[in-house]
């Protein structure tokens, strides 16, 4: 068949295999909570959430595997990769709306909802619920501090903070870097690149894990520490979450260039990763700004 | 790892495979879009008896069939199947079917991606539904899940609910980049955008919603699940949050959801007026700003469903103007339905009455949202029967219909076969009869301050009440008509032309009827159907 027809795959077994294992993720992940927030053994919930996850893990690999391998037999024709380009742009497109929820949550607290339980603003009556909170960002004393006792101390955003938007900036910078010596066909700089990008990338973890173990043994910031608390791990969590799958992409790509995959003029899979690698870092300097430094 | 896939190639000319696994393993647009119609119909049918069983107990005053906390259940499930289940699918099968046949495609852009989008929905919909054989029973919160009665009163089975919402918003998402894809890159050449049906262009905008707004649904239950489970104080006061900021959270994708609904069926009614018109769609560019106007502004409104939570004024007056600018749109495309019919040549098939009472009946619901969308009114109306009336109008008579004519329209091409048009005709009456007769009183339950959700009701409602559960059950039996006619004309019936409508236009009357397995294997030579020399 010529390349420049459209390829339109056969049947194929992995969707269906795919959504059975979602679904064991996703049961398995509700009985386990359930089971833990009850105090009882989560062990079915445990054993159906791994199942489906190793499952799901193979079954990616697989379907992935598939995907790279008609790639390189020629069956993609230019629309093709226009079609996988305009996929994986309106799915950052859809990662980015789901942390503008965190952000809207953020701005929506620190702007309107605490001050208004403070008793400022047009809303200020909400301080008849707390006679005497006072309102302030971050916030160290919330209005029921039985409840959720505000944390005593913060993440100075000048050390660990500040190393870590360096790092990832820099990680950007260096994955360009690959993406251009790929263009020149420079494999072994290529490599160079790619493993100094996942090696920043692994440090930013490693620093972002010391700094969640600070924040629970010694700041008293945690989940419970009240909303403050409550922003500060949902936005700088999922992120964490986004930058450990953007590394185990790069790995990915990394090992399709030592295996000799990519061309010059064609290496859609190692554009997506990247675009995906500078996605976290745009919103990590979000984070960095709005949950850390302002 | 590459024999897991059968060896069929692609090049074009094999059928279908036979037995179950053409269902499971299938890229086909054809048979994803038929999926997904039947399963959206069996939903419509699981979610319409629960319906019944609330219009059953609101038959008359007192408890009479179900306790209060089944029938929390039973609304709060009716509103999300309807939703999630019956309304979203059918457009997504209807966009399945139609989208590549329309603009010359030889199927959807992401094949394999699609089944998927379809596969997770059956089984999100089945722990959604064993959630009521749950200890402590199903959801009973609403379909809006408000914080603290989703989170600090809900059953347990809450956490099942939110995984499998995230199921739903994950098929959704891919739905949507692969219906984006496609038509932003599998047109025919010559076919540039604005040459393209509106029933494409909708699902375009629509898709952009979805992508836009399920990601946020996805983030609001999953600060449900936090402070459920771990702790978390988003939607507490007590620890610095709001209850208030869930809602905002929800409607934020509430109100873009309500247009995804909506906005495909404006694409079915501007495809269908014109056929029986034998006219060409007045106005067809100011459709498509319409459109999209109205997809903008839906971002920009969403605390008009919050007006009695207590918002500052300024906040109250800017989602009050907004949510009124809708109407400007919206009057235009109804306006441009209007002169489509005007000194047409009309006939009235079973799809045109159809698309008819939605322009007449869904112009009703818009005029009640314009009441609605009045702040110091809707401090009287909120949380009445007339918000039910009000989008029970746009939704039933409204999306309900319009994926009514789409299947009528678009059956024969479909099937290669004619449906029983009196069958059809007897359909859409007493469809539509049920429909009036249901929803219409409960514009006057709600004025007179009965309000929603609630499972006994004061005897000066029992009148109006009485007359809503008839036209429900008429309604809902009238259903297996279409059912019957559906069957029936898959297996039989006289044999359809390709060009099936005499006032039909568009890429998809070219092929035969029924199509083949792989439309258009060469992209065809395109026509506008719009512009006279085209």
């Amino acid at each position: 068949m010529s390349t420049q027809a459209y390829y339109v795959p056969a049947q194929s077994r992995w969707p269906i295999l795919a959504s059975v294992s979602l679904f064991l993720i996703a049961f398995g992940a509700g009985t386990l909570i359930n089971a833990l927030s009850a105090n009882a053994g989560g062990g079915l919930g445990l054993s159906l959430l791994l199942i489906g996850a190793l499952c799901m893990g193979l079954i990616l690999t697989g379907w992935f595997g598939h995907v790279i391998d008609e790639s390189r037999r020629g069956l993609y024709s230019d629309q093709m990769d226009r079609s996988f380009r305009w996929g994986m742009s309106w799915f950052i497109f859809s990662e980015v709306m789901f942390f503008a929820a965190f952000f809207g949550t953020l701005f929506y607290v620190r702007n309107l909802s605490v001050p208004w339980l403070g008793g400022e603003g047009e809303k200020g009556v909400a301080n008849m619920l707390w006679q005497g909170f006072e309102a302030t960002w971050p916030l160290m004393k919330t209005p029921d501090m039985a409840a959720y006792p505000g944390p005593a101390g913060l993440i100075d955003p000048l050390h660990l903070p500040l190393v870590n938007t360096l790092l990832l900036l820099s990680s950007s910078v260096t994955v360009t870097f690959a993406h251009y010596r790929l263009k020149q066909d420079r494999r072994p700089q290529v490599i160079a690149w790619l493993v100094l990008t996942i090696a920043l990338g692994t440090a930013f973890l490693v620093f972002q894990a010391l700094e969640y173990v600070e924040a629970y043994h010694e700041l008293g910031l945690t989940l419970h520490a009240g909303i403050y608390g409550a922003t500060f791990f949902i936005l700088t969590g999922f992120h964490g979450m986004h930058v450990t799958l953007g590394t185990l992409m790069l790995v990915i790509i990394l090992l399709r260039v030592i295996r000799g995959h990519f061309e010059p003029d064609h290496h859609f899979g190692f554009e997506a990763v990247s675009w995906y690698w500078h996605f976290v870092d745009v919103v990590w300097v979000g984070l960095f700004l709005f949950v850390y430094l302002l | 790892m590459g024999s897991l896939e059968q060896t069929v190639h692609s090049t074009g000319h094999h059928g279908p495979a036979s037995g179950i696994t053409r269902w499971l393993y299938t890229t086909n647009h054809k048979d994803i879009g038929t999926l997904y119609l039947i399963f959206s119909l069996t939903m419509f049918f699981i979610g319409g008896c629960m319906a019944l069983t609330i219009r059953a107990e609101l038959f008359q005053p007192g408890l009479q069939l179900v306790r209060p906390e089944f029938f929390n259940q039973m609304t709060t499930s009716h509103g999300l199947i309807m939703v999630f289940g019956a309304v979203m699918p059918a457009f997504v099968g209807l966009a399945n079917w139609l989208i590549p046949m329309m603009i010359g495609a030889p199927d959807m852009a992401l094949p394999r991606m699609n089944n998927w989008s379809f596969w997770i929905l059956p089984f999100a919909f089945f722990m959604m539904l064993s959630t009521l054989l749950m200890e402590g029973g199903g959801p009973n919160f609403g379909w809006t899940f408000y914080a603290p009665l989703s989170t600090t009163y809900a059953p347990p089975s809450v956490t099942f609910f939110i995984f499998a919402v995230h199921m739903m918003g994950i098929s959704s998402i891919m739905g949507a980049i692969n219906v984006i894809a496609t038509i932003l890159n599998m047109r025919t050449p010559g076919m540039k955008l604005m040459d393209m049906p509106l029933f494409v262009w909708t699902w375009l905008i629509t898709a952009f919603l979805l992508i836009a707004v399920m990601p946020v649904l996805a983030g609001v239950v999953t600060m449900m699940l936090m402070d459920i489970h771990f702790g978390t104080s988003f939607f507490d006061a007590a620890g610095g949050g709001d209850p208030v900021l869930f809602q905002h959270v929800f409607w934020f994708f509430g109100h873009p959801e309500v247009y995804i609904m909506i906005l495909p069926a404006f694409g079915v009614v501007s495809e269908i007026i014109p056929t029986f018109a034998r006219k060409r769609l007045f106005g067809y560019t100011s459709m498509v700003y319409a459109t999209a106007s109205i997809a903008i502004l839906s971002f920009i409104v969403w605390a008009h469903h919050m007006f009695a939570v207590g918002m500052p004024l300024a906040g109250e007056l800017f989602f009050m103007y907004t949510t009124m600018l809708i109407a400007v749109p919206t009057g235009v495309k109804v306006f441009n339905w209007v002169a489509t019919m005007f000194r047409g040549s009309m006939t009235f098939e079973t799809p045109m009455l159809f698309a008819l009472a939605f322009v007449v009946l869904f112009t009703i619901g818009g005029f009640s949202g314009l009441m609605l969308a009045i702040a110091p009114a809707d401090f009287q109306y909120h949380d009445t029967y007339f918000v039910v009336a009000h989008f029970h109008y746009v939704l039933v008579p409204g999306s309900v219909f319009a994926i009514m004519a789409a299947a009528y329209f678009w059956l024969p091409k479909w099937t290669g076969h004619m449906y029983n048009e009196s069958m059809g005709k007897l359909h859409f009456w007493l469809s539509f009869i049920g429909v009036n007769v249901t929803f219409f009183p409960m514009h006057f339950l709600g004025l007179a301050g009965m309000p929603r959700r609630i499972p006994d009701y004061a005897l000066q409602f029992a009148d109006f009440n009485m007359v809503a559960t008839f036209g429900a059950f008429l309604f809902g039996f009238s259903q297996l008509l279409f059912v019957y006619n559906v069957i029936s004309c898959i297996r039989s019936g006289k044999q359809a032309t390709d060009k099936v409508w005499e006032g039909s236009h568009g890429l998809e009357w070219t092929l035969p009827s029924p199509p083949p397995y792989h439309s258009f294997t060469e992209p065809p030579v395109f026509k506008h159907p719009y512009k006279e020399n085209g």
